[in-house]
């Protein structure tokens, strides 16, 4: 039953790809769907890029298991769009083509600008995708269990197989079109699910949050307790966090700040506003996108109190399993079957959505701009060279998914936004508003985000740690020594070091009259959609 | 390719039109960015510093840390609706700026 929904959307999608291959007839095409997608749907494909599977199984787990801190995830996760809403959308739509570095090479050196800045991309969007991929690993495999043949190794490589073919001969287009069905899937389960929660409770809210605030089950050491599943504090309160050496409300803190900055600056994210005919279109895009992931993401409390309440946490196999779990108690196996499909989908479409933009900054920035000096070496030689990076891309992550499975995942999409949070986003801020912002200040910021924001991961708990002898060897930290750093989340040390970076970089380097004579031109373009990249097909 | 003759960048970007637009667009956006980040951080800090504060149930067993929460939606979805009505405004003047050019 499970096996033939996970292979009705696959026909479904791969469907898609080869209808939508044949509209690939250009650079446009191929990179930003000819620019031709309706505020609408690149609104439910922004959603679709951006609500993973870490959101849709992880954030409800960590609600059935720590309560309402789990919830602390989905409130940044909304907030962060008006980052995007009001800084970065229009102008990255009205001077860009197809990456972010476009932006910032508008005015600023193309060399060294673009080549830091596809390194910025290729980073976060490989850290996020191993992680989405570790994820798709186990769960695949612990939906399918009945299913021998099925390892989390297999459908690793089956997934990243897949995700390799929507992206080499689906292009933007197809890659769009499966965001847009899997958002419009995972929405239609998110409903279904909560509503089924709420007839549990006879629609009454009362009930529901009666049950919620005093649940009993049985905790890890095998104690009867009740507890209040709506009070904070559980996962970063300073109670909860003082036996791991944690810091509490200081981490959430920063992982808020990670959150809502780091959104503004994920390739996955930016490059969707490039699919769409200008910037209006892509501030339409926006409130659409705002309006879809505020409801899933309220809803996320629905489906994570309804598996601690219905299910109670010590009957849950694991965080990622809560949601699938409950809707196997309130609709059985078929049910199931169209939960685990939506999450199966969940997770290729993110994969997807990663695989387009990485390799697209591979040919666009690295190849032809950095390689190449900005010429164009022969008519589709870009769009076959990021088929070629997407198929490598897609080979390496199957490679770094399989070999680190035993990785805890959550680390490494924390290191996604707070890169992405702490390289791009300073120097996408700087370049629109600072006229005297020159290369050396963008580079800087870049890098420095980038490596500090990795070094700090790597000397936090999350990779740092001395575990004791009951830890399992796979789930033991990489280096077992106490943490340097003490925080989780690297954010509010890295990203004022980003800004910092950057703005010291300019300060302390050379004026370039070249760099601010193009600010005007730059600033009528970014502000007033002068000249910008017009839609090409239909 | 779409412009026959490149527009005169320098001249667009010295309109009064230009700089009314720019400092239209910095008084809307730089006081609602201020805003949203200190409605957010001040969640995180009522959470993460007064959680006792915060779990005081005020409606039915509702406590005050999920309705703060659920305001952030509301806080989102509000901003993002003024910023569109605000939009408006603010393409008209930038169809202003560039009236003349063939685009």
């Amino acid at each position: 039953m499970t096996i033939a929904m996970f292979l009705a959307f696959v026909v479904a999608t791969l469907g898609i790809t080869v209808w939508s291959a044949r509209k690939n007839t250009g650079s446009s095409a191929y990179f930003a769907a000819g620019r031709s997608i309706k505020g609408w749907q690149n609104g439910l494909a922004v959603a679709g890029d951006y609500m993973s599977a870490a959101s849709f199984l992880g954030i409800s787990g960590m609600i059935a298991f720590f309560g309402y801190d789990g919830f602390m995830y989905s409130v940044g996760f909304l907030v962060a769009y008006l980052t995007v809403l009001f800084i970065v959308a229009e102008p990255l739509r009205n001077a860009g083509k197809y990456t972010m570095a476009d932006l910032l090479a508008y005015r600023l050196k193309a060399r060294p600008v673009r080549a830091a800045a596809s390194l910025s991309t290729l980073t976060v969007s490989t850290f996020y995708m191993v992680a989405q991929m570790i994820g798709a690993g186990v769960l695949v495999s612990t939906l399918l269990k009945d299913y021998t043949w099925i390892t989390p190794n297999s459908a690793i490589a089956g997934v990243g197989v897949l995700m390799i073919v929507y992206v080499v001969f689906g292009g933007m287009h197809g890659t769009t079109w499966v965001q847009i069905i899997k958002a419009i899937l995972l929405m239609a389960a998110t409903f279904v699910l909560s509503f089924l929660v709420m007839k549990h409770f006879d629609f009454s809210f009362t009930k529901f949050f009666d049950a919620i605030a005093h649940l009993t089950y049985t905790d890890a050491k095998g104690n009867e307790v009740t507890r209040n599943f709506l009070d904070p504090g559980w996962k970063f309160g300073a109670e909860a966090t003082a036996k791991t050496g944690g810091w509490g409300p200081l981490d959430l803190f920063s992982l808020g700040l990670a959150l809502v900055l780091g959104t503004a600056g994920l390739p996955h994210v930016l490059v969707r506003f490039y699919t769409v005919p200008d910037a209006k279109t892509a501030r339409v895009s926006v409130v659409w996108a705002m309006v879809i992931i505020g409801v899933f993401y309220i809803l996320t409390t629905f489906l994570g109190f309804g598996a601690a309440t219905l299910l109670k946490p010590h009957n849950i196999a694991n965080e990622n399993m809560a949601a699938p779990e409950l809707s196997h108690f309130l609709g059985g196996d078929v049910f199931f079957a169209f939960i685990s499909a939506v999450a199966f989908a969940t997770i290729l479409a993110v994969v997807a959505g990663l695989t387009i933009s990485a390799s697209t900054s591979f040919a666009h920035d690295f190849y032809t701009n950095v390689i190449n000096h900005g010429k164009e070496v022969a008519p589709h030689k870009e769009v076959r060279i990021a088929r070629i990076a997407a198929f490598f891309v897609g080979a390496i992550s199957i490679i770094l998914a399989i070999v680190f499975q035993n990785i805890n995942v959550a680390f490494l999409v924390g290191l996604a936004f707070a890169v992405a949070a702490s390289a791009n986003l300073p120097v996408i801020v700087l370049s629109v508003f600072w006229k005297r912002f020159n290369t050396a200040g963008a580079v800087t910021g870049l890098l420095v985000g980038l490596a500090s924001s990795i070094l700090l991961i790597i000397l936090s708990p999350s990779v740092m740690g001395i575990d004791g002898p009951e830890v399992a060897a796979a789930k033991r930290r990489l280096i077992q020594a106490s943490a340097i750093f003490p925080l989780t989340n690297p954010g509010i040390v890295s990203i004022p070091l980003g800004f910092l970076a950057a703005i010291f970089g300019t300060l302390f380097s050379k004026r370039e009259p070249e760099s601010e004579a193009k600010f005007a031109e730059f600033s009528v373009r970014a502000h007033t959609g002068l000249g910008a990249e017009k839609a090409t097909d239909h | 390719m779409a412009n026959p003759t490149k527009p005169d960048w320098e001249a667009l970007a010295a309109r009064p039109e230009f700089a009314e637009l720019l400092a239209a667009k910095k008084r809307f956006i730089i006081p609602c960015c201020v805003f949203f980040l200190l409605f957010y951080a001040a969640l995180l800090y009522m959470v993460g510093w007064h959680p006792d504060l915060m779990k005081k149930p005020l409606i039915g067993k509702i406590n005050g840390a999920y309705l703060f929460a659920l305001a952030q939606f509301v806080m989102a979805w509000g901003m993002a609706w003024i910023y569109m009505r605000k939009a408006a405004q603010l393409d008209r003047m930038a169809a202003s700026v560039i009236r003349d050019e063939k685009h």
